[in-house]
């Protein structure tokens, strides 16, 4: 910006300037980040260059423009008058430098806007990629809000700094060297009495920041406090009332809210105070140049014109310098953005496929036999819960997993599907181990139906097609039929055309069960793979349930995370599961006369029906 | 925006104090430029050093004027934004924690939290721009028009022309970019939910083997974000050169303009240079005006009208002003006489004239599918909804004539999901009762069989419990919540579907220790599970809303076919006895 400014006021909020998080590798971050550009890390140098360019244009323009003063005054206090015509030319000039300016400062930003969107997009693009290849033990460790961070905090933060923060240092360390080289030929004394300014203003700011910044973090920590007050109570404002604890309740929102208040006014007071403190120090400044400036005009060493630069030359010095200041946070946070992304990106995969994959062997029509083999496994090698487990299981048998909450019923399941390798031991299908075969191959063999039916934001008929994506309207209809939802979904404003908004909300739990139980029908898997549960719906809709469930069982391989006597009973194997293990094995007859866990497990739940 | 000005009231005097000081300020600001072209023309025109001098003294008294108003305006301004801003969360905090179910139902948790925590921020950053910039601007930009038209009004239209460039140059990027602003947050939301089911949904995926549908979504939603995103990139790169072309555009302008009026005698150099330095603050104050009321007033009035919202709605139930009294003689006993309830704006009954007795020693249950009201029963006995028709009465009094806090002390009540509060295990089983004893509260513990899961914890009842419970299962919540009932000794207990987590090894035992505990209470119980509540005394069969039937289990096998369906969906035919 040119012309004699005054100093910015005060942005809103005041400068907080946040504590910045640090990347531990900042120089190895860095590098990556740089070559994950490609070839357009050349157009970010050219970008660099014209930034540069657009600020040398800027600073020499009032220089230029402070020769029409002088030759005004040279005019008015000469016999031949003042020469329009000269002090137009000079005022083209001094124009055309700044359009010059502003035009590369244009192309300079048009560029950038390009160079951000693509390194963002790709970063996004990348990171959704990766999502899909990394194993399920990953996410055991890694929570979904910390990988969701990845793809918009720490993309968006990159990218703000590319488009807004780097060019702006550039630009800005351009325009400080070019304004002290510019001040220099005017006043070496002046630029001297400008540059003591610099160390005065950089103190003052320190010990505002410091003092801030211990009240800025103040106010965060007690807002937070605050606002998970806020959440909590409201969210349990059913037990809050239920008890009486509204009172107690707001004591303590009282006592937060007055801590929060005292930090608060604090740190606006201080980070306030920023903005007056170096306009002072830059007042100061501009007095001394008056002052400076009319004498050394007045002994003939400096023109009016040469004032009038140096005036607008220290506005112009301020924000830069205050911008530089901030050099260091912006491309720490930027560079700490990188490293986690990158960590993210460069995380271990899922193994490799089977260098020589097998096809699945299936060795009778009926379809493929599953066995395990002295199966051991645990989430963590030190913690084996599965020990030497063995099974072969027969195409169109039925396996019932039970057990308590938490016991693990799906360990099973994810071992069989290969989400994770066994330990020890070996899982077949058709004979052939699992690890042999190509995972999308193994996976087409299952259909699965969760507890938490995952259903996304789109059609019903798209959430049904999941199952087999190249599926007709009549193939998917059909599926529907066979799980008893058709009717159900005919009723809806759109029918099968109908959007799943978020979390699927205008449809019941039990609908959205029938719904991915459609998907699996459509599908048609030789192995399934159902939980039963169907603990929030109702006795109807459980019902469609059970039956949409049977006709999907019909003459396949199942196994079932069972909940319905009916099911336990008729199994053909019994998988009892107790703290991640399998407690014990065999039919329901087996294991009754077992007199163990499962028949404590069974018989506890009709002690009570016993009398009637 | 009008209601919370009362909000300020209390601080009259540090506001009118605040604009004095911004007002001096703006004045000693503006003050400078026109001691400078004193210096020029007076001084170093003239040759007269000693003149220099004695201005620049008085531009160093003014410039520290300047430096010092600041000051106060920071320390009152802060503490009155801040001051404002905690009244205002106290009272609409206050304010929520009155409202029951039913306002809670109107405005959502969601929107509620968010009323009481970013909201009040937004309220609380305009008010501190307010106290600052917002009110110094405009008297900069004014005071600077008009010294510069006391410098030179023949040069007046420049900064007229200036301003009506800068002002158009602004609207049109705000014309292009504010629909996209609105548009970019919906994509962005889009992006993030197909992140979000996609981590979800990872073993439905693979399972699927529908990666590449997956990525293709995402892919879809990672353009269009892009594409908006580049858009207002550019448009924003293009206004920043377009305001440096406005502000380089006025000096040389004034220049040219400056020096035929200095040619024929009309302005003297000095003040040229000054007029350039006014025409300036002036651009810069109506930029910054600009930018705040694009900005931030909107989002600003927008908290402001949703916090006024909150504050003006009042709670549907209201304790009465002269509370009746509970009769001691019928301690313990619940009445439900032709109860009906309807949402507020719902045409259909969530209930429909239900009438039952619940005696003291005895067990209640109520049973059916999902919506058919059961629940709606348990949140109008602990009056989170009042009745539509009808009444409750607990303890011979209706429970509209009683004050909430009473009736409350007298239920002990178990959510459905627990809801456990952040804490200890401690803080939680004792939170209606903070007086028991220790004895008594392990005591509970022990019958709502989670004393084991509290004795394998290091800290005992001193163990962590972290907000809403997230740290323990959806059992032990049920368990615990169980307990904190429990702990309260009340005469009646509510369990809302309380046992639904719980394996069924538990849910025996657990049931047979809370029926020897709670032999002398009244106890009604809401479940899904037959097998919870077949010992019940009087099973309440519902069904949309209605009653259809009322006896003992063995009772209701034979006369109620809607409880049959439910048995026989949940037993084998040997325990169904038949």
């Amino acid at each position: 910006m040119s012309g004699g400014s005054r100093p910015a006021r005060r942005g809103p909020g005041g400068p907080h300037i946040v504590p910045g998080d640090k990347a531990r590798d900042f120089k190895g971050s860095a590098k990556k980040l740089i070559e994950y550009m490609g070839a357009y890390k050349w157009l970010v140098l050219v970008v660099f260059i014209l930034a540069a360019g657009a600020a040398v244009f800027a600073i020499y323009a009032p220089k230029v423009l402070a020769r029409a003063t002088d030759e005004l005054v040279y005019g008015l206090f000469s016999a031949g008058g003042v020469d329009f015509t000269k002090i137009g030319r000079i005022l083209l000039h001094t124009g055309a430098l700044y359009l010059i300016s502003t035009l590369v400062q244009w192309i300079q930003g048009y560029l950038m806007a390009g160079v951000t969107t693509n390194l963002t997009y790709r970063l996004r693009r990348d990171i959704s990629q990766k999502l899909h290849r990394l194993p399920l033990s990953y996410y055991d460790a890694t929570t979904q809000g910390e990988v969701l961070s990845r793809i918009t905090n720490d993309v968006e933060t990159i990218g703000v700094s590319f488009s807004q923060s780097i060019t702006q240092v550039i630009s800005s360390v351009a325009t400080v060297i070019g304004i002290t080289v510019m001040m220099l030929t005017i006043s070496v004394t002046m630029t001297l009495v400008v540059l003591c300014t610099i160390p005065v203003t950089a103190v003052l700011a320190a010990f505002i920041i410091k003092r801030s910044q211990k009240y800025f973090k103040s106010q965060q920590e007690y807002l937070g406090h605050v606002n998970g007050h806020v959440e909590e109570m409201y969210g349990a404002h059913t037990a809050v009332k239920a008890f009486n604890g509204e009172k107690s309740s707001e004591e303590k929102f009282g006592e937060y809210n007055q801590t929060l208040y005292k930090s608060a006014w604090k740190s606006n007071f201080f980070s306030g105070l920023m903005m007056p403190a170096t306009g002072f120090i830059g007042n100061l400044g501009y007095v001394a140049i008056c002052l400076i400036g009319g004498y050394s005009a007045v002994r003939g060493a400096m023109t009016i014109g040469d004032i009038q630069a140096f005036i607008q030359y220290v506005r112009q010095f301020t924000h830069p310098l205050s911008q530089m200041a901030q050099v260091s946070n912006v491309l720490q946070s930027t560079a700490a953005a990188a490293e986690r992304v990158f960590k993210f990106l460069g995380e271990e995969e899922e193994l490799p496929e089977a260098a020589d994959p097998k096809p699945v062997n299936r060795r009778s029509d009926a379809g493929v036999d599953i066995e395990f083999k002295d199966v051991a496994f645990g989430y963590s090698p030190d913690k084996i819960v599965i020990n030497g487990f063995s099974a072969h299981i027969r195409p169109g048998q039925k396996i019932a997993i039970v057990g308590p909450t938490g016991a693990g019923k799906t360990t099973i399941v994810k071992l069989l599907m290969r989400f994770y390798d066994v330990s020890g031991g070996a899982v077949l299908v058709g004979g052939t181990d699992i690890r042999e075969i190509r995972r999308g191959d193994l996976r087409a063999l299952f259909g699965m139906v969760l507890q938490d039916a995952w259903l996304f934001n789109g059609t019903i008929a798209d959430n049904i097609r999941y199952g087999r994506l190249g599926a007709s309207g009549g193939d998917v209809r059909a599926a529907a039929e066979a799980a008893q939802v058709d009717h159900f979904v005919r009723t809806l404003p759109d029918g099968y055309d109908m959007i799943l908004n978020e979390e699927a909300g205008n449809v019941s739990q039990g609908q959205k069960q029938l719904l991915t139980i459609a998907r699996a029908i459509l599908a048609d898997p030789e192995v399934l793979i159902l939980d039963e549960a169907t603990s929030s719906v109702d006795t109807r809709t459980e019902l469609l349930i059970q039956t949409a469930m049977d006709n999907l069982m019909h003459g396949r391989t199942s196994f079932i995370i069972a909940h319905r006597l009916s099911t336990v009973r008729n199994a053909d194997l019994i998988l009892v599961m107790r703290d991640g293990g399998i407690a014990e094995q065999g039919t329901h007859v087996e294991l009754l006369q077992k007199n163990g866990f499962y028949a404590e497990l069974y018989n506890s739940q009709f002690e009570a029906g016993v009398s009637v | 925006m009008v209601k919370l000005v009362k909000y300020l009231k209390p601080y009259a005097f540090g506001i009118i104090l605040v604009l004095a000081l911004l007002f001096g300020q703006a004045m000693c600001d503006l003050y400078l430029p026109n001691l400078m072209s004193r210096i020029i023309d007076g001084g170093v025109l003239a040759g007269r050093t000693d003149y220099i001098l004695s201005t620049g003294l008085r531009m160093l008294f003014f410039a520290f004027l300047s430096g010092l108003a600041p000051v106060g305006v920071s320390f009152f301004g802060g503490r009155i934004a801040a001051g404002a801003a905690m009244a205002l969360r106290r009272d609409i905090f206050a304010k929520v924690l009155s409202f029951t179910n039913a306002e809670f139902d109107k405005l959502s948790t969601a929107s509620l939290i968010t009323r009481s925590t970013n909201d009040v921020t937004q309220v609380q950053m305009l008010l501190l721009m307010g106290m600052g910039g917002l009110c110094y601007a405009p008297v900069m930009g004014i005071g600077g028009f008009i010294m510069a038209m006391n410098k030179s009004p023949s040069m007046g239209w420049i900064i007229g022309l200036a301003v009506l460039a800068l002002l158009m140059a602004i609207t049109v990027a705000y014309l292009l970019a504010a629909p996209r602003f609105e548009l970019i947050q919906k994509l962005v939301d889009k992006l993030n939910l197909v992140s979000r089911e996609n981590l979800s949904g990872m073993m439905v995926i693979r399972a699927f083997g529908t990666r590449e549908y997956e990525e293709n979504r995402f892919d879809t939603a990672n353009k269009d974000v892009t594409k908006i995103n580049l858009f207002i990139n550019r448009v924003m790169v293009t206004v920043f050169p377009v305001i440096n072309v406005i502000f380089s555009g006025t000096s040389i302008l004034v220049i040219w303009v400056g020096s035929r009026q200095a040619a024929s005698a009309n302005i003297q150099i000095g003040d040229m240079m000054a007029f350039m330095q006014y025409a300036m603050q002036v651009i810069m104050s109506f930029m910054f005006i600009a930018v705040i009321f694009a900005a931030f007033v909107p989002r600003a009035a927008v908290s402001g009208a949703r916090i006024a919202e909150v504050l003006t709605t009042e709670s549907s139930v209201k304790d009465p002003e002269s509370p009746k009294n509970f009769a001691p003689s019928q301690k313990g006993l619940v009445e439900f006489v032709n109860v009906s309830f309807r949402y507020h704006n719902a045409d259909a009954y969530t209930l429909r004239d239900l009438s039952f007795t619940a005696k003291p020693g005895e067990m209640t249950a109520i049973i059916g599918p999902t919506g058919s009201g059961k629940s709606t029963a348990a949140n109008l006995l602990m009056r989170f909804y009042d009745v539509t028709e009808g009444r409750i009465t607990v303890e011979g009094a209706d429970v509209r004539e009683v004050l909430q806090h009473d009736l409350r002390q007298r239920i002990g009540y178990v959510p459905q999901k627990g809801v456990l509060l952040s804490g200890t295990v401690e803080s939680n089983l004792k939170y209606g009762d903070p007086g028991a004893s220790d004895e008594w509260m392990e005591k509970s513990a022990e019958i709502a069989q989670i004393l084991g899961f509290i004795d394998e914890k290091e800290d005992r009842f001193q163990s962590e419990i972290s907000q809403s419970g997230a740290n323990v299962s959806g059992g032990q919540r049920q368990r615990l919540a169980i307990a904190r009932a429990l702990v309260k000794k009340p005469g009646i207990f509510v369990f809302d579907d309380s046992f639904s987590a719980l394996d069924f090894k538990t849910d025996t035992t657990l049931r047979r220790a809370l029926k020897e505990h709670t032999s002398g209470s009244t106890v009604i119980v809401i479940a899904q599970r037959v097998g919870t509540i077949m010992n019940a005394d009087q099973i309440l069969v519902l069904d949309k809303g209605r009653l259809v039937g009322r006896g003992t289990h063995g009772e209701l096998l034979k006369t109620c076919p809607e409880y049959y369906e439910i048995a026989s969906s949940q037993l084998s035919g040997e325990e169904l006895g038949v």
